[in-house]
């Protein structure tokens, strides 16, 4: 069993990031990642979620009938989030309207209850709260990139401030349109899943089926 | 003791769970709810201050806004005939003017009707029939702005802005979009304050009395006209609706009529 907290914390930033090689967790990195102020907040919420979902379900795992274990876990979940909401509409207001219905949808982020089934219930509370931090680190960094690369190209700007001026406001730069929508982070995410595998090979998935040979017609036949 | 896979282990643990998630989310609730009560007020003030040009989140800071929104007389007004209400008759309604929310009434039958289909050029479904009006008076007592609550359906979504006026009713100080699901970078640029500065200056209503506001397609020449968003046609369509729609008969043209007569 791994314990160590180290390992815990930093093995998902690379060797076993949640988005480049579980692939979980997409659908928030497309929707939030057009602004680096908006992303920096839902990364913390869902590592404050993750984390603390993991150490409460961990804590009540020998406790949780086996019939309605998921139920459970969405449960405490769908409570944190619901807490996180709150907070952020009351201490980040501006933020929290331009995350909307994200927030909300933390609870269906795959990461939360991927962790909590693969590691929380099988591990006791303060590993698993690491566990849930490390991950939550690793879901960052990924967002981080993702938000810094669409605001740059996108806007122009890092955390709202302008770096390139843009075309229509009297500067020399004409904002890419692409990267402030959706498919623009499907792509970058492909490229740093590209980077990371060509760097890490053990992480390649097997091929499920072979193509079959080209054969000619009169083979076939 | 019970074992935890039991009919009945099942069910404690589901009303223990039950139970202590209730009370973590309510207490949570209502601790937190007068921040957010005021978060929204605050909200609301800022871009209304923002439609009138008098607050700018680059040089003001959040606290400046109670104290320049402290300077607007709040005023609900019925759009069917452009009264505004009396004392009595917000008591009568239940209307706090402070915290009176346009949007939350819009389904309520008692505050709102269904609008028919030709009349309904924003295609806003609803209407509410009390709106507020957000007034600045000058010194010497007449109206120096006034700031009315617009909303229109543009290409995503419903827009909502502010729309501030001269006190005459008729010449544009500003516009602001809080709320809009247009396309970023196209639509999205509703709130470029490089189209935004189109506005101010720009007159409603020609000698006729009927709305002569427009958002054209290219560029915008005259007293009446707007430049159209590039890349954008729908969006502008939806911002032009929507002006045609709230300073037109059924929106706040009664209002703003009276104002000029009285």
């Amino acid at each position: 069993m791994a314990t160590d907290t180290k390992t815990l914390l930093f093995k998902p930033i690379v060797a076993e990031n949640p988005i480049t090689l579980q692939i979980l967790g997409i659908c928030s990195a497309l929707a939030v990642t057009t602004s680096l102020r908006v992303t920096i907040v839902m990364c913390v919420a869902l590592t404050l979620v993750v984390a603390f979902s993991n150490f409460f379900i961990s804590m009540v795992r020998n406790y949780m009938p086996s019939s309605i274990r998921i139920i459970i876990q969405m449960a405490i979940i769908s409570t944190l989030v619901i807490a996180v909401d709150q907070l952020l509409q009351a201490f980040a207001y501006e933020t929290s309207k331009q995350l909307s219905v994200f927030v909300g949808l933390i609870i269906t982020n795959c990461i939360v209850m991927g962790r909590a089934e693969a590691f929380a219930m099988k591990n006791p509370p303060v590993p698993s709260f690491w566990d849930g931090i490390g991950n939550g680190l690793g879901y960052s960094t990924v967002l981080l990139i993702l938000g810094s690369v669409r605001e740059l190209f996108g806007s122009g700007s890092l955390f709202g401030i302008e770096i390139l001026p843009l075309v229509s406001n009297g500067g020399w730069y004409q904002a890419n349109g692409l990267m402030l929508l959706a498919p623009s982070a499907f792509f970058i995410i492909g490229f740093l899943i590209w980077i990371v595998r060509s760097k890490r090979v053990d992480q390649v998935e097997k091929s499920e089926f072979k193509l079959a040979a080209h054969t000619t017609q009169e083979v076939a036949h | 003791m019970q074992s935890k896979d039991s009919v009945g282990g099942t069910i404690k643990v589901a009303l223990v769970l039950c139970v202590v998630c209730s009370v973590f989310i309510s207490s949570a609730a209502v601790i937190l709810k007068p921040f957010q009560v005021d978060n929204k007020l605050l909200d609301r003030n800022k871009n209304i201050l923002a439609a009138a040009g008098m607050f700018d989140p680059a040089l003001n800071s959040n606290a400046e806004v109670d104290d320049l929104f402290s300077r607007f007389t709040l005023q609900v007004v019925e759009l069917e005939t452009g009264e505004v209400l009396s004392e009595e008759r917000l008591v009568e309604l239940g209307i706090d003017p402070q915290t009176y929310d346009e949007r939350s009434v819009l389904s309520d039958p008692q505050f709102s009707d269904a609008l028919a289909e030709e009349e309904d050029i924003a295609d806003l479904k609803r209407r509410v029939r009390y709106s507020t009006v957000y007034t600045l008076p000058a010194a010497d007592g007449s109206i120096e702005t006034l700031v009315i609550p617009v909303s229109g359906y543009g290409l995503w979504g419903t827009m909502y802005g502010y729309l501030a006026l001269d006190g005459d009713g008729n010449t544009v100080n500003g516009i602001g979009f809080y709320e809009h699901k247009e396309t970023p970078g196209l639509g999205g640029e509703i709130n470029n304050p490089r189209w935004k500065a189109l506005w101010p200056g720009k007159k409603v209503y020609d000698d006729q009395g009927d709305v002569a506001l427009k958002v054209i397609k290219g560029r915008g020449e005259g007293d009446f006209e707007i430049d159209g968003l590039s890349g954008a046609s729908l969006t502008s369509r939806g911002v032009d609706n929507m002006i045609a729609f709230w300073l037109g008969l059924n929106g706040f043209g009664p209002y703003l009529n009276n104002l000029n007569e009285g």
